[in-house]
């Protein structure tokens, strides 16, 4: 068993006095996609953004490769290696694509700019024929693939990605699914994905975690969770997969 | 039966179809009932104090000719201006400022640095027109300083004056006090707004929008009250007087042997120092011009755009949204503290009456309507402000009002202001625009 790369352990995270984390456990390994899953109003979110430090748990600890980063800020755990592509994009709209890129490199010294460019725009062809659009003028999918290119160019160790299908079209959540398995096969890249969309993201994830109220009530590997009677019934049904 | 073929539509402009005329008049027709119902009782009554008590005139004739001007202008623009294919009133804006595309923008940009340095020598050019360049150049530095922080960083700040008051002072008590010379006190008013800058960017660190600008705009009227009540060390509303002039490389303008006319064997004349403090703001103007054109470059200016569009964004890239805001208010406040160092030494009388509300209000004008974020709208601007307002000056009443219609029309024209396409920052092969109101703001 490889070493835990992210461990939330414990974590509690309240908004004023209403409790958002009672307690959560979490860990990813390193080379692993884990996703989370659960309905709305859960604590998805609300954990994606306590292991990035806005807002801050009140108990329990958050370690990353050993390090302890509970009390850190925001931009100091980006810089651990750690990207985020956050929930709703928030690309830059009205900076273009190529400027948007640049941002994500912020942390990095440069030197591996150009080879990591072309590395994301083979990824995303699309967004090399965008290069010089305003990001607000692509599209839903395209803005999504420009969110993840951004956090890719930090060159991360774990990515952890806040529900990349929403509102896209299938075939782009499919598209978008299919980049991730191969960045984590090919680079390594460790992946922490938030979805709600839970049939893909179980399908894809080696690991999964379920969230209710605050709370993760199960887990188990992504096809096994998959199986389970009690995932399908609340996740899955309406027919439509 | 031969066909015959058709006649290109297009060949024939076709005349005016009757329901246009007729619809035209029906808004007309429209609009004059509205302006009845407005300007019915206001304008047509009018009650007047007699001996008896109050009575009620009546002027129906003013309430008919409001209705009237109202139904003839409406149906006369619809049948013009309105009427055009793709009619809008864009169309009434010079080719030039729509577009701007890079040749034009350029076009005007030389033109405009061409008339702005050989100005004091244009043939016609006299003090009067000297100073109004001096003072509009003021505006611009200004502006642009400010353009910074509102245009790039996107922190509406309604106290910018604060700065020029904190540049102005820090030059004009140095002087007094320690008897140090314009030149060495140049940057060190820079740095104290730069300070000024940070002291303010303290507080408002997690704010934004409505709340930032509330607190920037107290800001600013806290430093102009200290200044005012401070009476034992700023002199109060008296404010400051005898602020040295500038020198030349040491040389004074003074009437002396050992003065700049003499040094050179020129006849003395007070126009000199009048050019001088002219080429001095320009200096200062381009200075403030080029760093902020060259900031964008930088990671820094970047940075700014960043936190611009989106402040989570930017953290979760590993930005520090701290050192990004303050860097952005210090270095602003710094460019606002130079202007205001200059126009210290340009008055050689300082006092808190310059440093109200109405200026930084006119600074933020300046910025908005030039286009946020764009340097050459901001000129633009300035100079159509800053101008317009000298000469409407025999106006004096009405010249708010224009003032006010100007903006008006400024924002039902171009809402993001004279110039307001953003050219990216960096681009690999080729230069593309994209006009702002394709990109909804600070949203994806």
């Amino acid at each position: 068993m490889s070493q835990a790369m992210l461990d939330v352990s414990g974590v509690k995270t309240y908004y004023g006095n209403i409790v958002a984390l009672r307690g959560v456990d979490v860990t990813v390994n390193q080379g692993e996609i884990v996703t989370l899953i659960g309905a709305n109003g859960a604590g998805k979110s609300t954990l994606m953004m306590t292991i990035f430090g806005k807002p801050q748990a009140r108990e329990g600890s958050i370690t990353y490769m050993g390090e302890d980063i509970t009390r850190m800020p925001t931009h100091k755990i980006a810089r651990l290696s750690i990207a985020q592509s956050p929930e709703g994009r928030r690309i830059f709209p009205r900076m273009t694509v190529f400027e948007n890129l640049q941002m994500g490199a912020a942390i990095t010294d440069g030197t591996h700019f150009q080879s990591d460019l072309e590395k994301v725009f083979a990824f995303f062809p699309r967004l090399k024929e965008r290069m010089h659009q305003r990001g607000g003028t692509l599209s839903g999918g395209e803005q999504q693939m420009l969110a993840i290119a951004r956090a890719l160019m930090s060159r991360p160790k774990l990515l952890l990605l806040d529900e990349p299908s929403l509102g896209l079209a299938p075939l782009i959540v499919k598209q978008i699914f299919e980049s991730l398995k191969t960045l984590n096969e090919q680079d390594g890249l460790t992946v922490f994905l938030v979805e709600q969309n839970a049939y893909h993201a179980l399908k894809l994830a080696h690991r999964g975690y379920v969230m209710v109220n605050g709370l993760i009530t199960m887990t188990g590997g992504g096809r096994e969770l998959l199986a389970k009677e009690e995932v399908r019934a609340a996740y899955l049904e309406g027919g439509r997969h | 039966m031969t066909a015959t073929p058709a006649k290109p539509a297009s060949a024939v402009a076709p005349p005016a179809p009757a329901h246009d005329l007729a619809h035209a008049f029906k808004d007309a027709l429209f609009s004059a009932l509205l302006a009845l119902g407005l300007f019915g009782v206001i304008m047509g009554l009018k009650t007047e104090q007699e001996p008896t008590g109050l009575i009620l005139e009546q002027h129906w004739e003013r309430v008919l000719w409001a209705v009237g001007i109202v139904f003839v202008g409406r149906l006369v623009l619809n049948l013009t201006i309105w009427r055009r294919p793709g009619g809008k009133l864009d169309d009434l804006m010079p080719k030039g400022l729509q577009k701007y595309g890079g040749s034009t923008g350029t076009a005007i940009g030389v033109i405009l640095i061409a008339v702005a340095l050989t100005l004091p020598f244009l043939p016609g050019a006299e003090r009067y027109h000297v100073d109004l360049g001096t003072l509009v150049l003021t505006y611009v530095m200004l502006g642009w300083g400010l353009n910074i922080v509102v245009g790039l960083a996107g922190l509406l700040d309604l106290g910018y004056v604060a700065f020029y008051a904190v540049g102005a002072y820090s030059y004009a008590l140095l002087a007094s006090y320690f008897d140090l010379g314009f030149w060495a006190c140049l940057p060190l008013a820079f740095i104290l707004a730069c300070f000024w800058g940070i002291i303010l960017g303290f507080p408002v660190l997690r704010l934004r929008g409505d709340y930032l600008a509330i607190v920037t705009l107290a800001f600013g009227e806290i430093i102009r009250v200290v200044l005012l009540n401070w009476s034992e060390f700023t002199g109060g509303p008296n404010g400051i007087g005898q602020i040295p002039r500038p020198s030349f490389f040491g040389l004074e303008f003074s009437r002396g042997d050992d003065g700049f006319a003499a040094y050179f064997g020129l006849e003395f004349s007070s126009m000199h120092r009048i050019i001088f403090l002219y080429y001095v703001i320009l200096v200062l103007a381009f200075v403030t011009h080029l760093v902020s054109v060259r900031l964008r470059k930088l990671p820094i200016g970047r940075a700014w755009e960043a936190m611009r569009e989106d402040e989570i964004a930017c953290r979760s890239l590993g930005l520090s949204i701290v050192r990004t805001k303050l860097t952005a208010f210090a270095i602003g406040a710094g460019f606002g503290g130079l202007a205001g160092a200059f126009f210290a030494t340009r008055q050689g009388f300082i006092s808190p009456e310059s440093f109200t509300f109405i200026e930084s209000a006119l600074i933020l004008a300046i910025v908005v309507l030039g286009g946020m974020g764009s340097q050459l709208g901001v000129a633009i601007a300035a100079v159509v402000m800053i101008g317009g307002f000298e000469y409407f000056r025999e106006f004096e009443q009405y010249r708010m009002l224009v003032f006010g219609m100007m903006m008006v029309l400024i924002m039902v024209w171009r809402p993001r202001g004279l110039v307001s396409s953003r050219a990216p920052s960096v681009y690999l092969k080729e230069r593309k625009k994209v006009g702002a109101d394709m990109v909804s703001q600070g949203h994806g």
